[in-house]
């Protein structure tokens, strides 16, 4: 530090004197420099991974031990069949915290800051969808390490782990923007909440996460064969197995993108107007 | 020395409804570069929905606005590139520290992470905010929080501001230190909008006032314009020894006309439109043996300004139109 001091009003003077302008941030940099802020928060309040780390670690356990027996003849077994579900499930869980989160922000006066400023329109909406990505990314390797733990054996071994961990993720940040579409016409976050979770709960049970679709009655069967999240959780079983079918990734992938295209732009659209 | 700049605002006939409700209805204003404008009016006039609309954060439903020479709807990125906004909630992120905020701002206005950095630490020295940088801004005092708002505004110096109720809950000693800030922008170039119901903010740093009351401008001019408006000014006397005041108050009467006799025994107000007359009538006092404790002769507070345009005090227009559920759309929208 330098020995020369200053009066409080010379440094204010100084501060608000003139200074040139940048030239604009790009649409990566604002929508990173929003992700930053995403990391920053859950620094600041790390119990808010409890939500990402107990509850898939609950479900696991208890779908394992209690219905395992039942429901395959051995939880061995059954762990084999329900971790790549659960992966699906703890992270599609937790796109929905997503929209919490946007409408939480949307009660506080920094969104009128942020509005105001000359950015990339979606690089608020992208960029905390980034930083969620990395709240996705610990509740899935969270499963995945208790799942091996506990005995469970990836036969592609880390490739496909690490393969079915990244499409589960991709996927989720498709989802993700229906929710905060939600986030941006619901009232508050605990509405935000209770809406994503009766939407998302049913899907996810209705779904081959947990049951072989073909102990299903007939109508049922039909829905989960068509549900969008079977085709990901059989998509991620095959990779983490090695014998994934390329229709089912590809047809994950066009659904996130999908999702996507149809709610990045309604989301952004209502983020301006609201 | 401003006059011959182009406006920095220039708003026509600005409408904008929320329902049935015209929360902004046909409001005009025109705003000299570089200047302090002040927008003054009670809570539900109309000032937050101006301001939105100015910073392009709502579309107008009616009329035209140039911010800086660009329309705020047709241009609303070029308005954005050169305008900031200091929020009547204040703006900054509660989640965050002081340092993060200003880093934050700096990067999504362009700047690569070593100058935010650096424009960071500047501005939290400057603000007196060193010290509680690296603390949750949701743990700032109200002070604190205003001036790391205002800092977050300059952290690249805009041509414009808005400064929706800058001292609203602030302490005497913070709302100075805001003004202070205030009046060095203004020195340093910056076209200041200044939303605000305190009547003396308003008087204290605007070049220009318009008065603003239920979605539509009631009077616009420099500070004494509106206050000559509203007629004479006043003396008022106070005096040491309350037996005196038979005395002075004949000579007031003498020397000026109207006095009027105060509850507190030691008070008289007299009207007077001329200094030098207010002055001769104190020398008038003291020649005469009368022992002043002080005086004061001035015009009219805009609280009685406000009072003669509309009929009613700013606190009783607001009560009215809470009645009437119109400061409703405001508030819904501040959260919004």
């Amino acid at each position: 530090m330098s020995t020369v001091t200053t009066s409080p009003d010379d440094a204010i003077r100084k501060a608000v004197a003139s200074t040139p302008r940048p030239g604009p941030a790009s649409p990566v940099a604002s929508a990173l420099a929003f992700g930053w802020r995403g990391m920053l928060k859950v620094k600041h309040v790390p119990e808010q991974l409890l939500d990402v780390t107990i509850t898939p670690v609950m479900f696991v356990l208890m779908f394992t031990y209690l219905f395992g027996g039942a429901i395959a003849g051995s939880t061995g077994e059954y762990l084999q069949y329900i971790l790549p579900g659960t992966l699906v499930m703890s992270v599609l869980f937790t796109t929905v915290y997503s929209g919490v989160a946007l409408n939480t922000d949307l009660t506080r006066g920094v969104v009128d800051r942020i509005r105001s400023l000359p950015i990339w329109r979606p690089s608020p909406l992208v960029g905390a969808l980034l930083g969620d990505s990395v709240r996705y990314l610990v509740a899935g390797t969270v499963i995945i390490v208790l799942g091996v733990i506990l005995g469970f054996d990836p036969e592609a071994g880390i490739g496909g782990v690490i393969a079915a961990l990244a499409l589960v993720v991709v996927f989720a940040f498709g989802l993700s923007w229906v929710f905060t579409t939600l986030g941006l016409v619901m009232r508050s976050p605990n509405a935000v909440m209770n809406a994503g979770f009766m939407a998302i709960f049913p899907l996810t049970f209705l779904s081959n996460v947990f049951v072989e679709p073909s102990t299903l009655p007939g109508v049922l069967e039909w829905f989960v064969n068509v549900n969008p999240i079977s085709l990901l959780s059989d998509a991620s079983r095959g990779l983490m197995a090695g014998n994934a079918e390329a229709s089912d990734i590809l047809i994950s992938l066009a659904v996130a993108a999908g999702l996507t295209a149809v709610f990045m732009p309604l989301t952004t659209r209502l983020y301006r107007s609201r | 020395m401003t006059a011959h700049l182009p406006p920095a605002i220039e708003a026509e006939g600005l409408v904008k409804a929320f329902g049935d409700v015209r929360a902004v209805d046909g409001v005009d204003l025109s705003v000299a570069g570089g200047s302090v404008y002040g927008v003054l009016g009670p809570n539900g006039a109309g000032k937050t929905t101006t301001i939105k609309m100015l910073a392009t954060l709502l579309r107008p439903d009616g009329g035209t606005a140039r911010v800086l020479g660009h329309d705020v709807v047709r241009e609303a990125h070029q308005v954005r590139r050169a305008v900031s906004l200091t929020g009547q909630l204040a703006s900054v992120d509660e989640d965050l520290t002081g340092r993060e905020n200003l880093i934050l701002i700096g990067l999504l206005l362009g700047l690569r992470r070593s100058a935010a950095k650096a424009r960071a630490q500047e501005l939290l020295e400057a603000f007196g905010l060193e010290e509680a940088a690296g603390r949750l801004v949701k743990n700032y005092s109200g002070g604190m929080r205003r001036r790391l708002d205002i800092a977050a505004s300059i952290v690249v110096t805009p041509r414009l501001m808005f400064l929706d109720e800058p001292t609203t809950g602030l302490d005497p000693r913070s709302r100075n230190q805001v003004w202070d800030i205030v009046r060095e922008l203004q020195g340093a170039g910056t076209t200041i909008l200044l939303c605000t119901q305190y009547l003396d903010e308003a008087d204290q740093l605007a070049d220009r006032i318009a008065v603003i009351d239920h979605g539509t401008v009631i009077a616009e001019g420099t500070p004494g314009q509106l206050k000559a408006s509203v007629g004479s000014g006043a003396l008022k006397v106070r005096l040491i020894d309350p037996e005196q005041r038979p005395q002075a108050h004949e000579i007031l009467a003498r020397e000026l006309g109207a006095v009027s006799l105060e509850a507190d025994p030691a008070r008289l107000t007299a009207t007077c439109a001329d200094a030098d007359r207010g002055a001769l009538a104190v020398s008038a006092l003291s020649e005469a043996g009368v022992r002043i404790a002080d005086f004061s002769l001035g015009q009219p507070t805009l609280d009685e300004v406000f009072l003669a345009l509309t009929g009613h005090t700013a606190e009783q227009s607001e009560e009215a139109s809470r009645g009437d559920a119109e400061p409703e759309p405001e508030r819904e929208e501040a959260v919004a």
